[in-house]
């Protein structure tokens, strides 16, 4: 080691304290901290201010006649009931049919897109399934009620569809309507499997479809798992096409039943919170009540997803 | 030039040509051959006019420089070249008098009977087990008994005493050398007679090389082995035929791979006849 000596001879040590104090550093860090902290504080602030109007709701309404009740006659007369029940199934019978749809078409356009087409026919598919995606619900919606509707009356003549609305429809409506979200987050998960698995079963002289099936879709299946959670949540929280295309009755229903109209706690609350309800009424509510059970839903929903897809890469990764 | 000219291997039989007659280099009776074999990826030429031949129960050792186009001559032995989107086969590639490329060749009874190792270990993510029992399984093998099978092939590929505890857990939790090891095991499944090695020891420290080398010392008695390796101590001591390929100009002054000499790996490492052979295994040139 070499010690400095400065030119008046005294053995000088280096100095490694900073040039500068550095306060743009401080201040970007302090910045993108209130940034993060912003949306932190504004989720907060979404669950308080449905919480509260929902704490007071069940101070008139017990918890058990709203978890449990089964007849839905929220308001004023004299008849009012406020079982969510109905409510709560017609949003399940929705789900259930938009996945029916959006899973096997999602999932099987992401294999074609992901191992059979071409690079150029994927170059331009996959944009215009993004284009798909950001159709705007509304125009779903019509296109539920004006077009949907009538085809499935011709194609199932056997099938009661007399009403104007119908809970298959609606359901089918959504399905499309997340098909492409399904199809382009599942075919990112397939793409981001390395090529060398792929090569590896090729030279073990596989076909395609057994490529695709036994080694791309058990590698990517983390990503596909989130891809149908996803979907199931964007199903759930669909509002506009269901308060279009599904009617308005609270009917304790299966979703076989295509024909039946039905009333989702999303279009309740969509045609509920329309400006002219009192602040502070029972109704008023009623309508934070059913978001906060919804929030709970895609709560639980969410939290098990998280944990699919941690097993899932346990044992894949 | 007409397509004719520059490809005169085109046509002709190989199933009535003894191999003699087609003056390969090489061993007698080859079991995999090439003739003026020249592969494109688009309009790129990646390797020009190879004749070479690779003998039964034999270790082939492919070197030369990176982008010299062994790999791509390697890949086109079991048409993996087929899944490169442009890539384009000229001249003849022969399996037991058999044109490779012909028209009612299935690509997947070739790879059935060609299998391969790749640079990087690439283990299915699944079981050790399911990872042996795929190729038997996608190529539709008559199998008694799958166990017995999985065995077998773990045991030849050198693994089975460390793996046969947790056969039913992640290949993943492997080490690289036996998840190399799993790959050859898996390779050997399907019953191939010749395995094509893809620099297999590159990713692997000096104790797993070893394994591997042993490994395939071993094998060559039962299989045909072709390897494309960086290392050149490892093609001298595995083969018995080394290849060594370098980059050219070719007549357009574009750069693309030639075989520039093939004989006895004993020959190669000792007196090359090229003085680019003895160059490039003296280590002055690439």
């Amino acid at each position: 080691m070499t010690t400095r000596v400065n030119e008046a001879g005294d053995v000088s040590r280096p100095s490694l304290k900073a040039s500068s104090p550095r306060y743009g550093e401080k201040l970007i860090k302090a910045f993108l901290f209130v940034c993060a902290g912003l949306s932190v504080l504004v989720t907060t602030a979404i669950v308080i201010s449905l919480l509260v109007p929902t704490v007071d709701f069940f101070t008139e309404v017990s918890i058990t006649e709203f978890l449990f009740g089964t007849e839905w006659r929220p308001g004023r007369g004299t008849q009012t009931s406020y079982g969510v029940l109905p409510i709560v199934v017609g949003t399940l019978n929705i789900t259930l049919i938009a996945l029916v749809v959006a899973i096997p078409v999602g999932l099987l356009s992401a294999f074609y897109l992901s191992e059979y087409a071409n690079p150029r026919l994927r170059k331009i598919v996959k944009p215009v399934l993004e284009v798909l995606a950001g159709i705007p619900t509304v125009a779903i919606g019509l296109f539920a009620l004006y077009f949907l509707k009538p085809f499935f009356a011709d194609l199932l003549p056997w099938v009661d569809l007399d009403g104007l609305f119908s809970q298959g429809v609606a359901g089918i409506a959504v399905g499309l309507m997340i098909v492409p979200l399904v199809a382009s987050v599942a075919e990112d998960a397939m793409r981001a499997v390395p090529p060398g698995l792929r090569e590896g079963a090729y030279a073990l002289g596989a076909t395609k479809l057994r490529v695709s099936l036994k080694v791309v879709f058990p590698a990517a299946i983390s990503g596909i798992v989130a891809a149908c959670v996803l979907a199931a949540s964007r199903a759930i929280g669909e509002t506009m096409v269901v308060l279009i295309a599904a009617g308005a009755s609270p009917k304790l229903i299966g979703p076989w039943e295509f024909g039946e109209s039905v009333l989702t706690m999303t279009a309740y609350i969509g045609r509920t919170a329309t400006g002219d309800i009192a602040t502070g009424t029972i109704t008023y509510k009623t309508i934070f009540a059913v978001g906060a059970l919804l929030f709970v839903m895609t709560l639980i929903m969410n939290l098990i997803s998280i944990r699919l897809v941690r097993r899932f890469r346990e044992v894949y990764e | 030039m007409t397509a004719e000219s520059r490809n005169p291997a085109r046509g002709l039989d190989l199933a009535s040509t003894p191999a003699s007659d087609l003056k390969l280099p090489g061993p007698g009776s080859p079991v995999l051959s090439c003739r003026d074999v020249s592969v494109y990826y688009g309009k790129f030429r990646a390797v020009t006019d190879v004749n070479l031949s690779f003998g039964a129960n034999e270790i082939t050792a492919m070197i030369g420089p990176s982008g010299c186009g062994k790999s791509t001559v390697l890949r086109s032995l079991n048409r993996m070249n087929d899944l490169v989107p442009g890539a384009r086969v000229e001249g003849l590639i022969g399996y037991h008098g058999v044109d490779l490329y012909g028209k009612d060749v299935d690509v997947i009874e070739v790879r059935r009977r060609i299998g391969m190792v790749f640079q990087k270990p690439n283990p299915f993510p699944s079981s050790i087990y399911n990872n042996i029992a795929y190729g038997p399984r996608v190529t539709g093998m008559h199998v008694d008994d799958m166990d017995d099978l999985v065995e077998q092939a773990l045991t030849r590929a050198a693994l089975w005493d460390e793996v046969k505890n947790k056969l039913h857990k992640s290949a993943f939790a492997l080490s690289g050398g036996q998840q190399q090891r799993l790959c050859i095991a898996r390779a050997l499944a399907t019953n191939p007679e010749v395995i094509l090695m893809d620099e297999p020891c590159s990713a692997l420290d000096p104790i797993a090389t070893q394994k591997i080398e042993d490994l395939m010392l071993d094998l060559a008695r039962e299989f045909t082995i072709v390897i494309v390796t960086h290392n050149m101590q490892q093609a001298a001591r595995v083969s018995q035929r080394t290849a060594f390929f370098t980059t050219v100009a070719d007549e357009h002054g574009e750069r693309t791979g030639r075989l520039v000499e093939f004989d006895t790996t004993e020959k190669i490492f000792s007196t090359p006849s090229d003085e680019r052979t003895e160059a490039y295994i003296t280590g002055r040139f690439g």
